[in-house]
């Protein structure tokens, strides 16, 4: 009899799980960790959604896109979420991903369409951010103003490998559209500054932290952690005439077997619930400006005539040159 | 005499099945990535200039560790003193630490702000920069001088007590012991352990990148990354990762072909007293070898040590439950290596033990990737995550036990096989009451390096992530991704202590004079 | 009857050729110049070497191919004779059981080797606590369980003193009268082959020689024991 009430039991839970509808969502382990974003944003969206949200981790927004690339159509993913647009084109190539059928507003300086409007019509940014060089304001007391000044003057900074880090890629990009076919000089008289090129950010802000040198290369948000999480005003990054961008995106899977629920998913990243999380969880700018606008401690973000971006589509052929020039000129 | 000669036995089935295990675990998926890639291999000129760095900064780290290890070891081999036990203990420390970790203690020493450019500072001298190849070499020495000292120490001890006592009583002085007695145990021990530190430092990826300075100390392991994650080429990190093997095969080989054995019989292992060592002028000399390595490697484990503690309050919960899945994990990885070394030990055949040293220079995402190919279509990756860092845990983990245990089955079976054979003790009962017994030590030390591997190991592929799963080092790794450098520091901290904790119960629990 | 028929051992370019024969129940000694193939003769019989040519025979019955543990024989090499991490007992034991699986009748029979042997509650001392000469009693201790017919000595109390030699030698003798079993000893000293033997093998130039009586072999020395004794 105990056993027949226990089978029934696991009969009707396994059928009441069966009816729930579940969204499962790729990202990037960051997201998920229980200071990420991820949290919250599940237990926002189940409560509208009537669904299970499920988040699967693969590692960084390159490892989300490879193993995205492995699995193909059979993936099991009905929402991609942590693609950046060095990397959208690439993923739009795959053809994966379905059109998204939206014309949002956002809060993106967005500087290969008009500003205020979205142009890619594969994904949906939920936050971006400006590349920028971090320092100690109590440290460092003559801030160089631009590339140029940071490579003539002696200030000692740590940079990412542009083969394996987001933000090595950015300033390689960065540098790139700043000075074009000078670029390679840049970098060469940028090596002397250069203390040591790190696999990832992590290592790279460590070092930095630990006093390895005068500036990081990160994010202009960098700081409002320090500010907001630690109490700490003496972080600062340093002011350019331009920045690079990197604006993360999510896209729809054209093979989902809940696509009303992936289209809603996306409806919800760009609503207040979703959007308010960002800040303070990603360290990153809300995509759109969420009503009670960005936490105290955070800086508003730079305007368009500071933004720079490659259309995704030109990422790859610039990538490959300007890869090519960072070896050459830092190999010397 | 030619008597001594004891013809090898044919091959037993567990040892075909060990390495039936081990090759299928690295051969079929590398095979998976190749099936899989859809492109023409090709690689890259920048891709050769890699591999160059590689096999030279991994020479010259061999070079230097080993070389080092060597008087250290002596040093210890022939000196008693009050808590020598705990210094063997933490002088493995190193070795065991996430790469990350360990940089961050090695920076607070030598880095640009660290102990050493303070000392300089003050006496008016410029500072020196760590990054650099001698920057690369400096942390590989760090990482592998600990492994290097444990192989010839144990090369040292297994010089049985009489042959001492034989070469005091015939007036040796220690240069006519060190070439009668330690030169040729050293010729076949050095072969060994210079090409684990080769093969370790072959697959180096962070050390090499975050101190090297830049492209220039680019790694073929880095390269296998950018072919993979960037460029998504899986034939050129596929052929990336099977050249790195062939460089280790052929190392291991080289060094197979190398080391001689010593023949230097049993003895009653009595605890060795070395009269010809006796003169104050050798035993400083041993003290400032033992001293130096102890303060080359303690001192930047404290600092780790003092940096952790400040970040330990900061720790969240979520660290707690990855030090139980780490401890779990370290666990299966000990018991699944020892069984697969003893397994491949006893057959004393060099190609088992080339197998099993593949594991050693194999690229985890090469062969994460080829298990995530062939798993995917038909169970969900995410399930699998425990067994399949187990999996890579073991493969990496082996190599080193087997370089501890092969050599001294090796020894058992030319002491003690013969009185066994004419026992009729074969199969269980040899094992249960000739092999397990005469391998306490090493098979304690093999188990306290594999534990405390797997516990750094960042091994979590991250194509078989799961949410609820993670490792210590990668809820660390996590952590520091986060901003959250102090609580990273103090997850760091409860990492080293576990490692080191497992390491000595394990350790401890095998030595002690089984002949007593 | 131990027969060795058209034996011939090559190891490394050297050669050993036997052809004889001894009778159960006597004590032979080997003897010869040194590195003239004494080990390596009992070796071939005792299985760690296998002829190239040849039979080797126990009453009638082929040993040649199988394995060292299968045969017969009880054998004593000159070190190396006792496990250094086993106990005395367990080392006696394993002459009973090789998995060491001892019943409690089997358990009070290695005691009683251990007795004989002059070793009575020594059962639970490891080897490396144990005088040279008690090492040597614990291993005829395992002879004696072992109850093999055939017994080989490789010089294993060459390490002795010469009292405690004979006292061992007259230990093996006893030993071998109560379990009836054949000894082959080799032997460097012509007085405990005297003491000791039945009859001697002389292992010379490549050849070991049929068993000759020790008396007519005194008397009568042929060429390669005379240059062999030295006088």
């Amino acid at each position: 009899m105990k056993h027949l009430l226990f089978a029934a039991g696991t009969l009707l839970a396994t059928q009441a799980v069966a009816e729930t509808p579940v969204l499962t969502v790729y990202t990037y382990d960051s997201f998920v960790s229980d200071w990420g974003p991820g949290p919250a944003v599940e237990e926002a969206f189940e409560k509208t959604c009537g669904c299970d949200l499920q988040f699967v981790a693969a590692g960084d927004g390159a490892a989300l896109l490879s193993r995205l690339r492995l699995e193909g159509a059979r993936t099991k993913a009905d929402v991609v979420l942590g693609l950046d647009t060095n990397l959208s084109a690439a993923a739009r190539e795959t053809g994966l991903f379905a059109p998204h059928g939206k014309s949002p507003v956002v809060d993106v300086p967005n500087p290969f369409g008009e500003a205020g409007a979205w142009p890619d019509e594969t994904f949906l940014p939920y936050d971006w951010g400006y590349f920028a060089f971090v320092y100690d304001k109590t440290k460092l007391s003559e801030v160089p103003g631009s590339l140029e000044e940071l490579a003539a003057s002696d200030v000692s900074i740590v940079i990412q490998d542009p083969r394996s880090s987001t933000p090595g890629l950015g300033l390689l990009l960065w540098i790139k559209a700043v000075h074009g076919d000078k670029a390679e000089q840049v970098w060469a008289d940028l090596a002397d500054n250069i203390v040591t090129v790190t696999p990832g950010w992590s290592e790279a802000y460590g070092l930095f932290l630990e006093g390895e040198a005068d500036m990081v290369l990160s994010y202009t948000t960098s700081p409002a952690y320090h500010r907001i999480a630690e109490e700490d005003d003496s972080k600062a990054a340093a002011m350019f005439p331009a920045h690079y961008m990197q604006i993360e995106v999510a896209g729809k899977v054209a093979a989902s077997d809940q696509p009303e629920l992936a289209d809603a998913f996306l409806d919800f990243m760009l609503s207040d619930a979703f959007q308010q999380v960002i800040p303070t969880t990603n360290w990153m700018y809300p995509a759109v400006m969420p009503e009670g606008g960005l936490p105290a401690g955070f800086d508003a973000p730079l305007g368009t005539d500071h933004a720079l971006l490659f259309a995704p589509d030109e990422v790859a052929a610039t990538r490959e040159t300007a890869l090519g020039e960072w070896l050459r000129a830092l190999s010397r | 005499m030619a008597a001594r000669a004891v013809p090898l036995k044919p091959v037993n089935a567990f040892a075909w099945i060990a390495v039936a295990f081990v090759a299928a675990a690295i051969f079929v998926p590398l095979a998976a990535v190749f099936v899989r890639a859809d492109t023409m291999v090709k690689v890259l000129t920048s891709d050769w200039s890699a591999l160059r760095f590689t096999i030279w900064q991994a020479i010259l780290s061999a070079v230097f560790s080993v070389g080092l290890a060597i008087p250290v070891a002596r040093a210890l081999a022939r000196r008693a003193f009050p808590g020598r036990g705990i210094l063997i203990t933490l002088l493995g420390a190193p070795f065991i630490l996430p790469v990350i970790v360990a940089v961050l203690g090695l920076l607070a020493v030598f880095g640009r702000g660290g102990l050493v450019n303070q000392v300089l500072g003050w006496a008016g001298i410029e500072p020196v920069s760590i990054y650099g190849l001698h920057g690369v070499v400096l942390a590989h020495v760090f990482f592998n001088l600990p492994l290097a000292t444990r192989i010839i120490l144990q090369g040292w001890q297994a010089i049985p007590g009489e042959r001492f006592r034989l070469a005091a009583n015939l007036g040796m002085s220690p240069g006519q012991v060190a070439r009668v007695l330690e030169w040729p145990m050293l010729r076949a021990v050095v072969p060994g352990a210079l090409m684990v530190v080769f093969a370790i430092c072959l697959s180096s990826f962070a050390v090499a990148l975050t101190l090297g300075g830049g492209p220039r100390a680019t790694t073929v392991e880095l390269a296998i990354y950018q072919a993979f994650t960037f460029d998504f080429d899986l034939g050129r990190a596929a052929l990336l990762a099977v050249v790195q093997l062939v460089i280790a095969g052929v190392a291991a080989a080289l060094a197979l072909w190398a080391a001689v054995p010593t023949g230097f019989g049993a003895g009653m292992d009595r605890i060795v007293r070395r009269w010809e060592a006796e003169s104050a002028v050798l035993r400083a000399g041993d003290a400032v070898w033992i001293g130096l390595a102890a303060l080359f490697l303690l001192v930047p484990l404290a600092m780790i040590f003092l940096n952790g503690l400040k970040g330990l309050a900061q720790v969240p919960g979520m660290v707690w439950t990855a030090t139980g899945t780490s401890v779990v994990i370290a666990l299966i990885t000990t018991v699944l290596v020892l069984v697969l070394a003893l397994s491949l030990a006893t057959a004393r055949r060099g190609w088992a033990e080339i197998v099993a040293l593949s594991g050693i220079a194999v690229s985890p995402l090469v062969i994460g990737t080829g298990l995530f190919i062939m798993v995917n279509p038909w169970i969900n990756p995410a399930h699998l995550a425990l067994p399949v860092t187990a999996l890579v845990n073991t493969l990496m983990a082996l190599p080193f036990a087997m370089r501890v245990i092969a050599p001294e089955v090796a020894r058992i079976e030319a002491d003690y096989g013969r009185l066994a054979d004419a026992l009729g003790l074969r199969g269980w009962a040899r094992m249960r009451w000739l092999v397990l017994p005469r391998l306490r030590n090493s098979l304690g030390f093999s188990a306290g390096l594999t534990a405390a591997l797997s516990m750094g190991d960042l091994g979590v592929v991250a194509l078989f992530a799961d949410p609820d799963f993670a490792t210590l080092p990668l809820q660390m790794y996590r952590l520091m991704g986060a901003y959250r450098m102090e609580a990273a520091a103090g997850a760091g901290l409860i990492l080293l202590v576990f490692s080191l904790a497992l390491f000595y119960l394990f350790d401890r629990g095998g030595r002690g004079d089984v002949d007593a | 009857m131990l027969t060795l028929e058209g034996v011939v051992i090559r190891l490394d370019g050297f050669e050993l050729q036997a052809d004889f024969q001894v009778e159960e129940g006597k004590r032979v000694a080997v003897i010869g110049p040194s590195g003239a193939g004494k080990s390596t003769l009992l070796n071939a019989i005792a299985g760690f070497v296998e002829p190239v040519a040849g039979r080797v025979l126990w009453r009638g019955a082929e040993m040649t191919g199988s394995a060292p543990g299968k045969r017969p024989i009880s054998l004593l090499f000159q070190d190396n004779n006792l496990f250094p991490h086993l106990t005395v007992a367990q080392n006696v034991g394993l002459g009973i059981h090789p998995g060491l699986k001892l019943t409690a009748e089997e358990q009070a029979r290695v005691e009683r080797a251990l007795a004989r042997v002059g070793l009575e509650g020594m059962g639970t001392r490891k080897p490396g606590r144990l005088s040279g000469g008690q090492q040597s009693r614990a291993a005829l201790a395992r002879v004696l369980v072992q109850r093999n017919p055939l017994i080989l000595l490789d010089e294993p109390f060459s390490a002795l003193g010469p009292a405690l030699k004979v006292e061992m030698l007259e230990l093996v003798q006893d030993l071998a009268g109560e379990l009836g079993a054949t000894v082959l000893m080799v032997s460097h000293d012509p007085s405990d082959m005297e003491r000791f033997a039945d009859a001697a093998i002389l292992v010379a130039d490549g050849v070991a020689a049929a068993p000759v009586a020790v008396a007519e072999l005194m008397e009568n020395p042929p060429p390669a024991l005379r240059d062999y004794l030295g006088n």
